[in-house]
């Protein structure tokens, strides 16, 4: 075995576009300081880049690169070659649904770097290397990249809740939005971070101890050919202690508790990325490592994942219906969210759930869900920074008339909050409630099902009354909307639509996850 | 022809759109002309060829396009002899009630909106009407939730926001049942297909999963219909909404509950329907008798008419329950007639509130001598209703409590009698709500009323009603004929 390794440069050409990204920006930055346009267009461009090289890539036939020869596992298990770093169809997915996310944050930012309330160039330096995150996640085959990815994904983000120079004009000193709050938000999700990473790590350890490999395939394979490892409770502990880790990206119950705290603290383009980014990033990650890793032991992933799934539909739906502050109920309804992406996968927990096509369904269905999730999401946010421009998003009640003084911005934040309801109009999120409802019926989860459909009425309870009150009369003041931020809006919306009436493109995307 | 069912979606939908964006006036004309069109496409649907073998069912047109293959979706519309009159009755309602929306609407919200809305709610009943495909049936019974609750919470009474929000959760319950019930079934079969699934008539389905999925899809149709004890949206959503919302949901949007309950629940899970038919009885006769004995005591006018719905949808299950071709064809014309009168009982309702300002009994009372017109139509109606022979009221009661006694055993026997009896307490409320509205001296609020005479706009949306609940109960066999072959074919699947 050579001790050089061959590195695949065109594979890893994405990821290097990506870092580059966030290097470009800290430059531009420094030649032109104080100017806001020259960094976010060197942003904008790079994203763009990274999107459109994942793109060529994965068109081509998957490359791979970091290759580890095969060989014999402990306990006697023959391997083939495995990689570290693929470059495929479903890495290319995950890394242009990154840079969407991102380019659409980027035109979320204006107001707020416009407002001054964050440093240009270390916001957009932190945002791009949080994307860095994204885009190498896509392509991480082996437990330890995938970790190191996500946690560059997620590092910035503690920064960026915490990058507030000062409070805005709209917000007051002590309200929330103001620097302290800011601070508690973004010490609760680093402190939260923290610990869910090493209980992944933790997770990750134990899985190497007991079958000496950190490839996902490997790990794959050790698990289907190693009778001993069944039965240990060791084994078990491992699997899930590396998805409950990865859960907290999710804020998924049990780790949901930074949602509220960090989403309010945070600018709003900011709450906007880690609704979306960062969520992408828990669930790229989960289904990587039960689709790659835990496919032999999906009987002990699926009941644990549908008790998570159940716990946080549940918990995020009752915690939203007490909430007056519109960030906070967004916050409980992302927890919620969470479950429904999680549900298909917790139809594993019925012996029905693995067999080979329908595992494939669940799999799909629940990255189908999150392209629908994130249209929504990101429309909402959308409508939500247009109305409020650099300001927090306040109190549900001061969005009263803003129906009658803003139709348009307001009817796309009512067709998100309505597609997140799951209802028509917003065929969008019908067909996603959906996706889920038939994935956990196809896994033969039928009592999943019901508690999914249950939680749906839930959910409307709370996203019709802040429907309601944008209709209702009263004295909301207007901020002025920039042509960017209402081209961006109106394209997402745009999106949302489209795949409400073409359902199907969204989940042949969703079907190149093996 | 099969290109006009996609044309009675289109034309409302883009007649909404219109109506939405153009100016008040504009947009209500617009609508208006939307939901003419609507109708008058409906017509040369009636036109068709004998259908080909022996389906369960057999559409006379059909359209059948993929749309989404990954939820098992197509795009499969149709019509036949049982869905037609429906969406003759829809797209004929939704016409009146836009018309009438032309001359008046109340509140603060301009009327375009509301008209908007009201074709909204027309693509979503029609496309339930229509759908040969499960899941697209699925999709279409959730487009009307919001717009409906829209109209009751934009127009409606001053306790509407409680009352919308109690129809739309309520609603929703039912139809998220609907979607798990649907997707039961699509699992174990593989197919989304109505016709296919009616033909295998639940084969390939254990008696466990059809009961299962029999279940949830009889609670969702439950609540739409709505069935004892799930009604209870009903009285207050109908006393809230404005009376084109009132029409709109007691004319056609009930009838997605029956019409899905027979079509969908019944047809594709006959050995479910089986299992539970004598429950689904008892809780219908149990809705008649008790909608019954709760109109004896109501003290308002659009509550007691809200709640003798309850009553006439308790018949309509009862029909369905029986399995019997004649309980179906009961049924079907229950539907129908339940649809007309009690429609026009709603329009004059609302026509009574809105010039009297109350809906109280205690404070109504001669209106015959103040105004003729009014109470005539009002008596009309009321006896139509009560099921007076020669009336439409008069067939589906007559046929159901027929269809139950002739099914047999003592527990149908039971039903079919105190279905009767239910029937003769709907004579004794209808009566009683006539005796003090129409008739006694005239109280303060109606001596007041005005104007006396009806506006043209009222008689141009009221005389279609009359003139049909008029036909009908002369020869019931126009809608008997057209449901007698549908009809009969899914008795053929069932006892196969």
């Amino acid at each position: 075995m050579s001790l050089v390794q061959s590195i695949d440069q065109v594979a890893l050409a994405p990821a290097y576009l990506a870092a580059l990204t966030a290097v470009a920006v800290l430059v531009v930055d420094l030649i032109v300081p104080g100017r806001r346009v020259p960094a976010l267009v060197a942003a904008a461009l790079g994203t763009t880049a990274t999107g459109v090289v994942a793109v060529l890539v994965g068109l081509g036939p998957a490359r791979a690169t970091f290759c580890t020869a095969g060989g014999t596992l402990p306990g006697g298990v023959p391997v083939d070659r495995s990689c570290s770093y693929v470059a495929d169809h479903v890495g290319a997915l995950v890394a242009v649904a990154f840079c969407a996310v991102t380019l659409v944050v980027l035109a979320l930012s204006t107001p707020v770097l416009a407002a001054r309330v964050a440093p240009t160039g270390e916001y957009l330096f932190l945002l791009a290397a949080s994307l860095t995150g994204g885009v190498v996640l896509g392509y991480a085959r082996d437990l330890i990249t995938l970790i190191i990815a996500v946690e560059t994904l997620t590092l910035p983000l503690y920064v960026l809740i915490g990058l507030r120079r000062r409070a805005s004009r709209a917000t007051g000193p002590d309200e929330p939005g103001a620097p302290a709050e800011a601070a508690s938000g973004a010490l609760t999700f680093f402190v939260i971070s923290v610990v869910s990473t090493t209980v992944t790590l933790l997770g990750a350890a134990l899985l190497y101890a007991l079958t000496g490999a950190v490839h996902l395939d490997r790990i794959a394979a050790a698990l289907a050919h190693r009778d001993d490892l069944h039965g240990v409770p060791l084994t078990s502990a491992a699997v899930l202690l590396v998805l409950v880790g990865l859960a907290f990206k999710l804020a998924a119950v049990p780790f949901h508790g930074w949602a509220p705290v960090s989403y309010d603290g945070a600018p709003l383009p900011v709450t906007a990325y880690l609704s979306t980014a960062s969520k992408l990033g828990g669930v790229v990650a989960l289904l990587y490592v039960t689709v790659f890793a835990l496919g032999p032991w999906l009987s002990v992933v699926g009941p644990l994942l549908a008790v998570l799934a159940v716990a946080s539909m549940t918990v995020g739906n009752l915690a939203a219906l007490r909430q007056r502050r519109m960030v906070r109920l967004l916050a409980f309804s992302s927890v919620a969210q969470a479950g429904y992406l999680l549900a298909p996968l917790g139809a594993f927990a019925a012996a029905a759930g693995r067999s080979g096509a329908a595992r494939h369904t669940l799999t799909a269905a629940t990255l189908g869900y999150t392209i629908f999730y994130l249209l929504l999401e990101l429309g909402a946010f959308g409508a939500l920074i247009a109305l409020r421009g650099a300001g927090s998003g306040g109190e549900i009640d001061e969005y009263r008339g803003a129906g009658r003084v803003r139709p348009l911005t307001a009817a796309a934040l009512a067709f998100a909050l309505i597609g997140l309801a799951g209802l028509p109009p917003s065929l969008a999120g019908l067909f996603a409630k959906i996706t889920v409802v038939r994935a956990a019926l196809t896994g033969g989860t039928a009592w999943l099902a019901v508690l999914i459909a249950l939680n749906a009425v839930l959910g409307l309870v709370y996203y019709l009354r802040v429907v309601v009150v944008l209709y209702r009369p009263g004295e909301y003041r207007p901020v002025p909307v920039r042509p960017l931020l209402a081209g961006v809006l109106a394209l997402v919306t745009a999106a949302a639509v489209v795949a409400g009436f073409a359902p199907q493109l969204v989940l042949d995307a969703a079907a190149l996850l093996p | 022809m099969s290109a006009l069912l996609v044309v009675l979606l289109a034309v409302p939908a883009v007649g909404a759109v219109l109506a939405a964006l153009l100016p008040d006036r504009a947009g209500r004309l617009a609508g208006t002309v939307a939901a003419a069109v609507a109708f008058l496409a409906t017509l040369p649907l009636a036109w068709h060829s004998a259908p080909v073998g022996h389906h369960a069912i057999a559409p006379w047109h059909q359209l059948d396009v993929a749309w989404a293959p990954a939820l098992d979706i197509r795009f499969h519309l149709g019509v036949d002899g049982i869905s037609w009159p429906l969406v003759l009755l829809t797209t004929l309602l939704t016409l009146l009630c836009c018309g009438y929306s032309l001359w008046r609407t109340p509140g603060a919200v301009p009327g375009r909106y509301l008209v908007a809305l009201l074709l909204v709610i027309e693509v979503g009943i029609v496309g339930v009407f229509e759908s040969l495909d499960l899941v697209l049936f699925f999709v279409f019974f959730e487009v009307v939730l919001l717009p409906m609750y829209a109209v009751i919470a934009g127009w409606g009474g001053p306790g509407r926001r409680a009352a919308a929000t109690k129809f739309v959760l309520y609603t929703l319950f039912g139809s998220v049942l609907l979607l798990v019930g649907v997707f039961v079934i699509v699992a174990r079969t593989g197919t989304a297909d109505l016709v296919t699934l009616s033909d295998r008539g639940g084969a390939g389905l254990s008696a466990g999963t059809q009961l299962l999925a029999f279940v949830l899809l009889a609670v969702a149709f439950a609540v739409k219909s709505p069935l004892w004890p799930l009604h209870t949206w009903l009285p207050d959503a109908h006393t809230e909404a404005p009376t084109v919302g009132s029409v709109i949901l007691a004319g056609v949007l009930l009838k997605m509950g029956t019409y899905g309950l027979l079509r969908v629940a019944v047809g594709v899970l006959p050995d479910g329907a089986r299992a539970a038919s004598g429950v689904l009885g008892v809780l219908a006769t149990a809705a008649i008798l008790i909608g019954a004995l709760v109109c004896l005591r109501q003290t308002e006018l659009k509550r007691l008419i809200a709640y003798s719905s309850v009553g006439h949808m308790g018949f309509v299950v009862l029909g369905i329950a029986t399995l019997t071709g004649v309980g179906f064809q009961a049924a079907l014309v229950g539907n129908i007639a339940h649809g007309l009168l009690t429609g026009l009982l709603f329009f004059l309702a609302g026509a009574i509130k809105d010039r009297t300002g109350t809906g109280e009994l205690a404070r109504l009372g001669g209106l015959r001598e103040v105004a003729p017109g009014l109470a005539g139509l009002l008596g009309f109606a009321a006896i139509g209703s009560l099921g007076l022979p020669g009336l439409a009221g008069f067939w589906g009661e007559f046929f159901t409590v027929y269809a139950a006694i002739r099914h047999g055993g003592p527990l149908w026997i039971v039903l079919g009698v105190f279905a009767a009896f239910g029937g003769a307490l709907a004579a004794a409320y209808f009566l009683r709500l006539l005796r003090r509205v129409a008739h006694g001296p005239a109280a303060p609020a109606i001596a007041a009323l005005r104007p006396r005479a009806l506006a043209r706009p009222e008689l141009a949306a009221w005389s279609p009603l009359v003139l049909l609940a008029l036909a009908v109960g002369v020869a019931p066999a126009l809608v008997l004929a057209l449901s007698a072959p549908p009809v009969r074919a899914l008795i053929e699947v069932m006892g196969r």
